[in-house]
């Protein structure tokens, strides 16, 4: 049996996640000398941009774009600069000690670091409409990775529902691959236009305009795309089989086997929240943000975040967040390291150009409320099937934020730990009780963040013969 | 502004909430002063066990008579409280732990005391066909069984407030001082005034004591709970080693609560914890041993809730021995959710008739006097 375990109880450095910003931060810490230790759930490098990028079987560069294949050059970076990278190993804890619980191998183990950065990245935001939760509904996330790890595309009768740059994006990949899709619902509200045009000077310099733009050229040419949607609903017995949608004022149903959703992603707070770094509702990016310095520290003493995670701002952003965040950590554990390496300022310029146009983005496609606030017997938690009017009466006889809420319905108690449903709840609590989201609060969250097994946990083997083995032994 | 109460409850946990109910019941006008909200803290995150069984025997008869009420919760708060009697079962794991048992269960029986029944290997694997089956024998305590906490703290928060009482959260109350024949109590601006105050402040409690001139030798402790994901029904009742840190429960939707005392780190001043992850894994590898249908059951979350723990882990009920009108009912010591519903019932008799049929000498301040 290999043994995938870190190979010291502390480091330096712990970078936790090995997407753009944290293969970023880590091979900076380490050419710079720290003790660094890169963890990652995948299988691969990457994160979800460069998901698979060392694997996929997907060879044609065309297919997936540069910008897919610009992350084998951190890949390369990282491995050659010392930083001890272990992927398969899951973070499900940690503490304002830095004291960090991993579970790899099919074991736990704890290690402690001086400096801990969070590159967790992204979630896509909940899309609660009726009939979310039928088999044949997914996220176009979820469709994502089945794509870039094994190259899987849709074939069935396939609407793709939402908005977003990630929204064309995916959309573009699967038609580059031959995938079908019958039909685009865009749900981007029109008036959006209109208000993000303030900002639209920056967005023409970004880097993102150009390739935004043909993307959603190229879908156009491809397949039929409807603007303006305003409601959309699954169903089907027992799985999906009809799409229903609203747009300008029309009513439409159309058959289908699959519908991929996508209305944009929000930070991955989970572990963060669970340290007990402080947070804060966002109005613009509608959702919870880490409150952060320059460099990206948080309210824990020793705790960085960077990337997605740390409010979103794309790929290029992550690499500089991570950067500067490392930056960060040299300068405080080895100032005279840091002369070697960029200055901060050369980080944050090239930060600032990646950021720039952001708001564009983020007024653009802003969701609009009718598909994050759902109503009536729409699921909102999944794991106990609570759905928004049940909320809503518990709201009417006393629960006053999720936390309360728990004691009512056990929304954000199942396995998805509030994925899937704590936005949604904020927003629908805030809007029921007339009060801002920051005062409703969200899920007090606790490790582990990700299930582990109890043998995990105990790292004693699961089975039978395994554990025969273990008692003879 | 100034408010007026028949008594000022400070601490909206189980016994805050369940002295304003009975004291509403009483035909007096209770204030609930809550800092956070209702439940928030050890009432609201604890194992939910309704036991009777392994208490010291001071706290017996409050216990008792608190199973009593239990027993009519859902005619009392509206709510039936996730309440279920399948029974708490102590196991013994060997012969020398059954000796104790039976010494124990024959002690109680000569104070007239027969909650508590020794079982034989027999009737325990009968009540819990999981456990190994060199287990020979242990306590049963029958009418015992486990309840949802923050249900249950929530009801009772609710009932007062329908019943009358004026509930503040969200504020603490502060500067608890007495004027004349009245207690004053300032919390979010306002003053509260009352001729009685009541001292429900679970992990805080201490100090307000220590303030008012009653030192208490207690504690702050932390301990932690894990739940695992839904695994097939294999055990009704709740379960306690009697040798070992584990107590055990699987709810009706099948997931399964592990305790058993070990302690997390306590921030008394925030109200947070840290979780103590090593000892956590030490329960796992108990359940792990112990119980084979577990071991793939994931951990889905894990977490500790702030108690006070006195010197003699007994708690502090009772009037002040230095102060007219003043009340205490706090340093529950791990054990005080069961306690609840019974204690706020002998405090509304307290405050309102000075008298209550329910022994309880065992628990008054005046032990702690020097
Ligand atoms: C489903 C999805 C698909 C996306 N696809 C694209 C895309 O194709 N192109 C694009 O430009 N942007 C994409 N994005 C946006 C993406 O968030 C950013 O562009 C970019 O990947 C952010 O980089 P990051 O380093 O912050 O995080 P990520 O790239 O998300 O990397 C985070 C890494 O942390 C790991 N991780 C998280 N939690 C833990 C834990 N507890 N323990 C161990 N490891 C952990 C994850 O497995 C992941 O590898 C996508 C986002 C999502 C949510
Ligand atoms: C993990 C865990 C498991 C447990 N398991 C069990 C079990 O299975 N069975 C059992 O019987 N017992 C159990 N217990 C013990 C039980 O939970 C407690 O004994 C009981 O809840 C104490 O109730 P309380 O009302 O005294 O305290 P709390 O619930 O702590 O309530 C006190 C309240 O006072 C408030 N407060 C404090 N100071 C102020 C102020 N100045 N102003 C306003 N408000 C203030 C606090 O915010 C708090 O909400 C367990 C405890 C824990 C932590």
């Amino acid at each position: 049996m290999t043994i995938n375990r870190p190979m010291r109880d502390e480091y330096d450095l712990a970078v936790i996640g090995a997407g753009p910003a944290g293969l970023a931060a880590a091979s900076l810490a380490a050419q710079s000398g720290l003790l660094t230790l890169l963890l990652d759930e995948n299988q691969g490098p990457g994160g979800q941009v460069w998901r698979a990028v060392t694997s996929t079987p997907v060879k044609e560069t065309r297919l997936l774009g540069d910008d897919y294949w610009a992350g084998s050059k951190l890949v390369e970076e990282v491995r050659a600069s010392g930083a001890e990278i272990l992927q398969g190993a899951t973070v499900w804890s940690l503490d304002r000690h830095l004291e960090i619980g991993i579970s790899a191998g099919g074991g736990s183990q704890f290690i402690r670091a001086e400096r801990v950065i969070l590159a967790t990245g992204a979630l896509e935001r909940p899309f609660p409409i009726p009939g979310w939760t039928l088999p044949g509904v997914m996220t176009a996330g979820a469709a994502q990775t089945a794509l870039k790890s094994s190259g899987l595309i849709p074939d069935g009768k396939t609407v793709v529902a939402g908005q977003g740059p990630l929204f064309w994006l995916l959309t573009a990949q699967i038609l580059r691959m031959g995938g079908r899709i019958d039909l685009v619902l865009d749900t981007t509200e029109r008036r959006n236009y209109l208000r993000a045009l303030p900002h639209a000077a920056a967005f023409l310099t970004s880097p993102y305009f150009r390739k935004g733009l043909a993307m959603m050229r190229e879908v156009r040419s491809k397949v039929r795309v409807v603007s303006g949607v305003t409601r959309i609903a699954a169903s089907g017995n027992g799985r999906l089989e009809e799409v229903a949608y609203e747009a300008g004022g029309r009513s439409v149903s159309v058959p289908a086997d699959l519908l991929l959703l996508h209305q944009g992603v929000v930070p991955n707070v989970n572990l963060a929240m669970s340290a007990g770094v402080k947070h804060r509702w966002d109005d613009i990016q509608l959702c919870w943000s880490p409150v952060l310095d320059a460099n990206g520290g948080t309210s824990v003493e020793g705790i960085a975040i960077a990337g997605d995670g740390a409010g979103i701002g794309g790929a290029l952003a992550a690499v500089e967040r991570g950067r500067i965040a490392a930056r960060a950590a040299v300068e405080a554990l080895r100032p005279q390291a840091g002369a070697k390496v960029p200055s901060m300022e050369t980080f944050r310029a090239a930060l600032a150009k990646a950021e720039r146009g952001r708001i564009f983005l983020d007024v653009l496609f802003r969701p609009s409320k009718q598909f994050r606030i759902p109503g009536g017997d729409t699921i909102v938690c999944r794991c106990e099937e609570v759905t928004a009017q049940d909320i809503l009466d518990s709201v009417a006889i006393g629960a006053t934020g999720p936390n309360q809420l728990k004691a009512y319905r056990r929304t954000g108690m199942g396995p998805c730990q509030g994925r899937l449903c704590g936005l949604t709840v904020t927003e629908l609590m805030a809007e029921a009780r007339g009060k801002p989201p920051e005062e409703i609060g969200y899920y007090r969250l606790r490790a582990p963040v990700k299930p582990i097994t109890l043998s995990e946990l105990a790292s004693l083997p699961k089975n039978e013969s395994a554990t025969k083995a273990v008692v003879r032994g | 502004m100034t408010v007026r109460a028949d008594a000022i409850i400070v601490g909206g946990g189980i016994h805050g909430c369940s002295t304003a109910v009975h004291l509403c019941l009483r035909g007096l006008r209770p204030a609930l002063i809550e800092r956070d909200y209702a439940g928030r803290h050890a009432s609201g995150v604890n194992a939910g066990g309704v036991r009777q069984l392994a208490r010291h025997v001071a706290e017996i008869p409050l216990s008792v008579r608190s199973m009593d009420v239990w027993e009519g919760i859902q005619d009392l708060v509206g709510d039936d409280c996730g309440f279920d009697s399948h029974g708490q079962v102590l196991v013994a794991e060997n012969d020398e732990e059954l000796e104790v048992c039976r010494s124990r269960v024959a002690d109680l029986n000569l104070r007239g005391f027969i909650h508590e029944e020794l079982i034989d290997a027999k009737e325990l694997r009968r009540l819990v066909p999981a456990v190994a089956e060199t287990c020979p024998g242990g306590i049963v305590s029958r009418r015992d069984g486990a309840a949802n906490p923050a249900r249950t703290t929530t009801a009772f928060r609710r009932r007062a407030e329908q019943l009358g009482t004026i509930v503040r959260e969200g504020i603490a109350a502060t500067n608890i001082c007495k004027d004349g024949k009245l207690w004053r109590v300032e919390a979010g601006g306002e003053t509260y005034e009352a001729p009685v105050v009541v001292n429900a402040a679970g992990a805080w409690g201490g100090r307000i004591a220590a303030s008012l001139g009653e030192p208490v030798p207690v504690q702050t402790v932390a301990p932690m709970l894990m739940i695992t994901s839904r695994v097939p029904e294999f055990i009704k009742p709740v379960v306690i080693l009697r040798g070992r840190k584990l107590s055990f429960k699987q709810f009706a939707n099948g997931t399964v609560l592990i305790g058993g005392g070990h302690l997390a780190t306590p921030y008394q001043d925030t109200g947070e914890t840290i979780l103590d992850w090593r000892r956590l894994q030490e329960s796992a590898r108990t359940v792990w041993e112990l119980f084979p249908v577990m071991r793939n059951a994931t951990v889905v979350r894990a977490w500790a809730g702030i108690e006070a723990r006195t010197a003699d882990d007994l708690p502090v009920i009772g009037p002040s021995a230095k102060h007219d009108g003043l009340f205490h009912q706090f340093g529950f010591s791990l054990h005080g959710f069961q306690l609840g519903p019974g204690t706020g019932a002998v405090m509304a008799e307290l405050i309102a008739t000075g008298n209550t049929n329910t022994p309880i000498d065992g628990l008054r301040i005046e032990r702690f006097a020097t």
